[in-house]
């Protein structure tokens, strides 16, 4: 690959950023016509990855690469082999189309530009899902299409539903994407590869490892959630409060797809064991089933088509699971196909209920005279989701059972798929039949056929599906071989033929499907009873038992919180000066013994002075009638400190000493009138003992610890250099300051950092207290606005800390 | 302390010790000082005025909100680590210009750069503190 190309393809994998950056913009000043404008970036990322598909499919495994954060290995590396080029331009060629179906589905929104926006993030994530190679970069990817999709599903978020589907599909994703990350740490931990190239290029060092069950398990959790795997299907139906182009982009043909992606990835190291070929069946079994009969019971398009995908997603899980060639070249075919009409009918269902009103299929009847165009893009992809040739979706399903024969449960699978693949069938038949056939019924929208925006998608799709079939010997040479090869992790050969070569028992499987299928369409409305009187028996699902997971959640939360942060100022700093006293002598008195008491130094007059102040200092601050007077003599204190420092060669230090002993006694000071206290300490005798014996234990613990420290041989080796060094590389003699500015620059950096913060942390609660004045006695005032106090100090303290190291 | 000596001297204090600060800032890199202590005088300057004066005057005599001013701050110490990566050096490397002016040499550093942020930093954060704090009574 050349310099060039590699430059290309990786612009063409950031290109939907910056797209997402302009499309506001675009969007304003063109409006919905700036769809137009926005397909041709996806338009030509297709045509990129379309370059890679001669070299691909001869075996090539194209590796463009930049370094990222080379000091910890993690470079922005990509891996296009068949299974990632698949992918790549499905969702890039699907999502032009997506972006132009944007365009008119969302026309006049007020919000399209940050629609569009959304669209292309999550686009540039999922392209970078199926191409990343390094395992870190695969799962930031992953973890952004959780993020973009939550931003999509959640666009429309004046909706309470909305907005609980959105935080729904991010909790169940998210979580999955946190024990993926897990997973890909022990991989890297166990095999030290970091990138999937090495990785499959060492295709026993997983399967082999004592740690295969702990990395199989979490890599499941991210492509179970992932992909709406039964027990974590429920989110996906949840995800159609989405606005249309959402579910046609991200809930069939891409974000939906990232788990199975996944689980195809893994295969060559993961595949192939005996927990494999059980855990993956029996999930995607469930799933294919759950998927399909729940689906049964909907009336509503999209929910229908939700349902199906999981069966779909489940069917894939399934077949990937067997590890049977025969079976995984029908998943791939499936998959494509898949990709194929789901878009297109999702699409569909949405420009019915754009241009008739409703997505209720009881509502809706004798559509295809009003609408032909999408009546034929809609009969075109649901004749390949009912399997029927001379769709793609026949050609995968032919392969599917002859491969699902081959495998070792034969029986029971095949029977889960062609019950699976019936129910699809009645699904997929009462998706067209009942909006587009029958007698017209009143819709609330006079129904008329869309715009070209609205059908160009659907019908591109669709006849896709057809092309796709008939050309069948190159679909299979292109586009199923090399992704096979990237499944089984060596060079497979694919010969498709749209007509099947002998009558054996896939075709009579068919048949079997189709006769079922027509039956289960004939008694849909009895089916459907039925199932929702079994749901009602039940009355638990797992999108009950996630509410019920949140609310619990929140009241661990709660009562942790209550328990821990019980409001009273006094509580919180007993309990901070306890522990800094306890942490400062413990050690001391367990391991490193008391430091030897140093005799007593000649003192001169002028220290003898210093030492007196500080003496007053302390006799001010308890003997002080009233608080304030108290702090402002400690004070007294610090100044006394100041003055050390500058009598043994730190200026930068008592400098910095005198100007933040006088803020904090202003800061104080000022905390202090505005707080509601009683001017003195009234508390009982015993109270006061307590706090003097903490107080005493700090600066018992304190002193120690100072002087254990400079009993011991000072090292000098770092002061030599920054002595050394400090005029030479950083041009500065104040060493101190060199340090701060240059040397450790990067700390202090973050340090200002938390000032800001810290500076409008307290300005917010500072806001807070006035609003609510009125809403404090005396007592919780006290609380309130002792907060500011400590971080105050917090805020004058911390770059103390960074001149002292 | 609201006494008419201190109301008359206060401004002219004021002016002086930013003065000053300034000054301290300057001279950081070589001699005793730097963006944090002259932060920290600036921002006592900014409390005395305020004390004197009240917090309406000191919020008109800096113009811009406190909090932009420590924000600002955070912006250019972050910037100033820039100019390295055109180089291709590593963040935050130093990077240097010799001037030489009034027959003496200045150096032009980089890190005086990322110090007047840590000096904006502390006068803004600090002073917005102090200054939310003085005015109980407008808000």
């Amino acid at each position: 690959m050349t310099p060039a190309s590699t430059d290309l393809t990786i612009l063409a994998l950031l290109s939907p950023f910056a797209a997402a950056a302009i499309a506001p913009v675009l969007t304003r000043y063109l409006k919905h016509n700036a769809a137009w404008l926005l397909a041709v970036v996806p338009a030509l990322i297709f045509l990129q990855f379309a370059t890679m598909i001669g070299p691909v499919s001869e075996g090539a495994k194209i590796l463009p690469a930049l370094h990222w954060v080379p000091s910890y290995g993690v470079d922005l590396s990509y891996l296009i082999d068949g299974l990632a080029l698949t992918f790549a331009l499905l969702i890039s060629g699907i999502g032009t189309f997506i972006i132009l179906y944007a365009g008119g589905y969302l026309k006049g929104h007020p919000q399209q530009g940050r629609f569009f926006s959304f669209l292309f993030l999550f686009m540039g994530a999922m392209l970078g899902v199926v191409t990343a190679d390094n395992l870190i970069t695969l799962f930031i990817y992953w973890e952004l299409t959780s993020i973009t999709s939550f931003l999509l599903i959640g666009f429309d978020h004046l909706r309470a539903a909305s907005r609980r589907a959105a935080l729904q599909a991010l909790v169940v994703t998210g979580g999955g994407g946190l024990a993926l990350l897990a997973g890909f740490v022990t991989i890297i931990t166990v095999t030290g590869h970091m990138s999937l190239t090495e990785l499959l290029s060492d295709p026993e060092a997983l399967r082999g490892s004592e740690f295969y069950l702990p990395i199989f398990l979490l890599v499941l959790g991210g492509a179970f959630t992932k992909s709406a795997q039964f027990p974590f299907h429920f989110w996906l139906p949840n995800a159609m409060e989405a606005p249309t182009p959402v579910s046609a982009f991200l809930h069939s043909a891409t974000m939906v797809k990232a788990g199975v992606y996944l689980l195809m990835r893994l295969h060559p190291v993961l595949g192939d064991t005996e927990l494999w070929t059980t855990v993956l069946p029996l999930f995607g079994g469930a799933t294919l089933l759950v998927g399909t009969i729940l689906g049964m019971r909907q009336t509503d398009l999209k929910l229908m088509l939700a349902y199906t995908t999981v069966a779909s997603l489940g069917l894939l899980v399934m077949l990937t699971g067997t590890s049977v060639n025969k079976a995984l070249e029908g998943a791939v075919l499936y998959l494509l196909a898949h990709s194929l009409f789901k878009g297109a009918l999702f699409m569909v269902a949405g420009t019915i209920d754009h241009e008739a009103g409703t997505r209720d299929i009881t509502r809706l009847g004798g559509l295809r005279g009003a609408m032909p165009v999408t009546f034929v893009a809609a009969s075109l992809a649901a004749l390949s989701m009912c399997g029927l040739p001379p769709f793609i979706g026949f050609i995968a399903k032919e392969i599917l059972y002859e491969g699902t024969l081959e495998v070792g449960s034969g029986l029971v699978v095949t029977a889960v798929a062609v019950l699976g693949n019936a129910l699809m069938f009645a699904i997929a038949a009462a998706v067209v039949l009942k909006p587009f056939f029958g007698p017209k019924v009143e819709t609330p929208k006079h129904a008329h056929e869309g715009p070209v925006l609205l059908f160009a998608g659907p019908v591109a799709l669709s006849v896709t599906g057809l092309v796709a079939a008939l050309l069948a010997h190159t679909t299979g040479e292109l586009f199923v071989a090399p992704t096979l090869s990237s499944l089984l992790g060596e060079a497979a050969h694919v010969e498709l033929h749209l007509v099947p070569a002998h009558v054996g028992m896939p075709l009579l499987l068919s048949l079997v499907t189709v006769a079922l299928g027509v039956g289960f369409y004939l008694s849909l409305a009895r089916v459907r009873g039925a199932i929702a009187g079994a749901l009602t028996a039940i009355g638990w699902g797992p999108d009950k038992g996630f509410d019920q997971f949140v609310a619990g959640l929140v009241m661990i939360a709660t009562a942790v919180t209550r328990g821990v942060q019980r409001g009273r100022m006094q509580t919180y700093m007993t309990a901070v000066f306890a522990i800094t006293a306890l942490s400062l002598l413990l050690p001391l008195a367990l391991a490193d013994g008391l430091p030897e008491m140093p005799s007593f130094p000649e003192f001169r007059f002028y220290e003898w002075g210093i030492f007196a102040i500080a003496v007053v200092g302390l006799a001010a601050v308890l003997t002080a009638a009233n608080r304030l007077t108290a702090i402002v003599s400690l004070g007294i204190q610090g100044f006394a400190v100041a003055l050390i420092f500058m009598l043994f060669g730190a200026p930068d230090l008592s400098f910095t000493q005198f100007m933040v002993e006088t803020l904090s006694v202003v800061i104080l000071a000022l905390v202090m009138t505005r707080l509601d206290l009683t001017p003195a300490d009234h508390r009982p005798f015993a109270a006061k003992v307590a706090t003097a014996i903490i107080a005493s234990a700090v600066g018992a613990g304190f002193m120690l610890t100072l002087m254990s420290i400079t009993q011991r041989p000072f090292d000098t080796r770092l002061s030599e250099f920054f002595a050394e060094y400090s005029r030479v590389i950083a041009h500065g003699r104040n060493i101190v300051n060199v340090i701060i500015v240059d040397f450790r620059g990067f700390d202090t950096l973050g340090e200002i950092a938390v000032v800001v913060l810290t500076g409008l942390c307290v300005l917010a609660l500072i806001r807070v207290r006035t609003r609510t004045t009125s809403e404090f006695d005396d007592g919780a005032g006290e609380e309130a606005l002792a907060k500011p106090q400590d971080l105050s100090n917090r805020a004058v303290h911390a770059p103390v800390l960074e001149a002292k190291g | 302390m609201n006494t008419i000596i201190f109301r008359t001297i206060a401004p002219y204090l004021a002016a002086l010790m930013i003065l000053f600060s300034i000054f301290v800032l300057l001279r950081g890199h070589n001699e005793p000082g730097g963006g944090f202590i002259g932060g920290l005088i600036a921002a006592s300057a900014l409390a005395i005025y305020g004390i004197a004066c009240g917090v309406t005057s000191v919020r008109r005599a800096i113009r811009v909100h406190p909090m932009s001013l420590a924000a600002f701050g955070l912006f250019i110490a972050a910037l100033a680590g820039l100019p390295s990566l055109v180089l291709k050096q590593s963040y935050m490397t130093t990077q240097f210009v010799e001037l030489h002016a009034f027959g003496t040499q200045i150096d032009l550093l980089t890190p005086m750069l990322f110090d007047l942020g840590v000096y904006f930093v502390v006068v803004g954060a600090i002073s917005s503190i102090a200054l939310a704090l003085e005015e109980r009574e407008s808000d």
